[in-house]
């Protein structure tokens, strides 16, 4: 991916610039998402669009433009690691504002988590009670 | 073309970091900053990106790795220790 005269530089430069102007777009729709939805959890869903796509297309506009191949590799670490960590924190936000109730009840679908909650609540009750006696 | 790229990203990352500020200062719960925090370093990174991509610069790629691998600390920490004191449920 050496810079040459055939064309294929400027068409490498148009791409990494969509891919630029789309990265930039995702976090704009993460702070609209953030601005406009009504609960928490509509708004984890809205945050996590620059997080993992908008992320990803930046990068790859960085490697387009360096013109090198040994950046690549860096740049998927980077990736990877965020793929690894981001559901680590969006699942400790959502746990967190599952038990707080931080959700508008009548905006989900379905919800299985409550059967659990509810059959570990009764369990901790019993042996609660069990104790006792 | 570079710079026409780099004016207009300035101009989306400042809305949207403008946004996700909003957000933090307006709540209403402790969860909805934290996670407007969390989209606020996601479009930090994506800023230092974009430097990096139009000026054809690695300076700061060191930073966008640190922030990919330890980023999710700071919020998984205020999830752990946050509470519900509300007076009513609902009003967020």
């Amino acid at each position: 991916m050496s810079p040459d005269s055939t064309g294929l530089d400027a068409w490498v430069d148009v791409l990494s610039a969509v891919f630029m102007i789309v990265g930039a777009t995702m976090s704009l729709g993460a702070a609209i998402g953030l601005l406009r939805f009504p609960d928490l959890l509509s708004r984890m869903h809205a945050a996590t669009k620059p997080q993992v796509l908008g992320l990803f297309l930046l990068l790859a506009s960085i490697g387009l433009q360096m013109r090198t191949w040994w950046v690549w590799p860096v740049l998927l670490v980077t990736w990877i690691f965020q793929l690894l960590t981001v559901p680590v924190s969006a699942h400790m936000v959502g746990r967190a504002g599952y038990r707080t109730k931080h959700l508008h009840r009548e905006l989900l679908t379905s919800d299985e988590l409550e059967a659990v909650v509810q059959k570990a609540a009764a369990k901790a009750a019993r042996e609660d009670g069990s104790g006792d006696g | 073309m570079m710079q026409i790229v780099l004016a207009v990203t300035a101009v989306i990352f400042s809305l949207a970091a403008v946004g996700a500020i909003i957000r933090i200062s307006r709540g209403p719960s402790l969860l909805d900053r934290v996670l407007a925090t969390d989209v606020l370093l996601a479009i930090l990174g994506g800023a230092l990106c974009v430097d990096m991509a139009v000026n054809r610069h690695l300076n700061n790629l060191m930073l966008v790795v640190a922030i990919s691998i330890i980023g999710f600390i700071g919020s998984v920490t205020v999830a752990r220790f946050v509470a519900d004191r509300r007076e009513q449920p609902n009003e967020s």
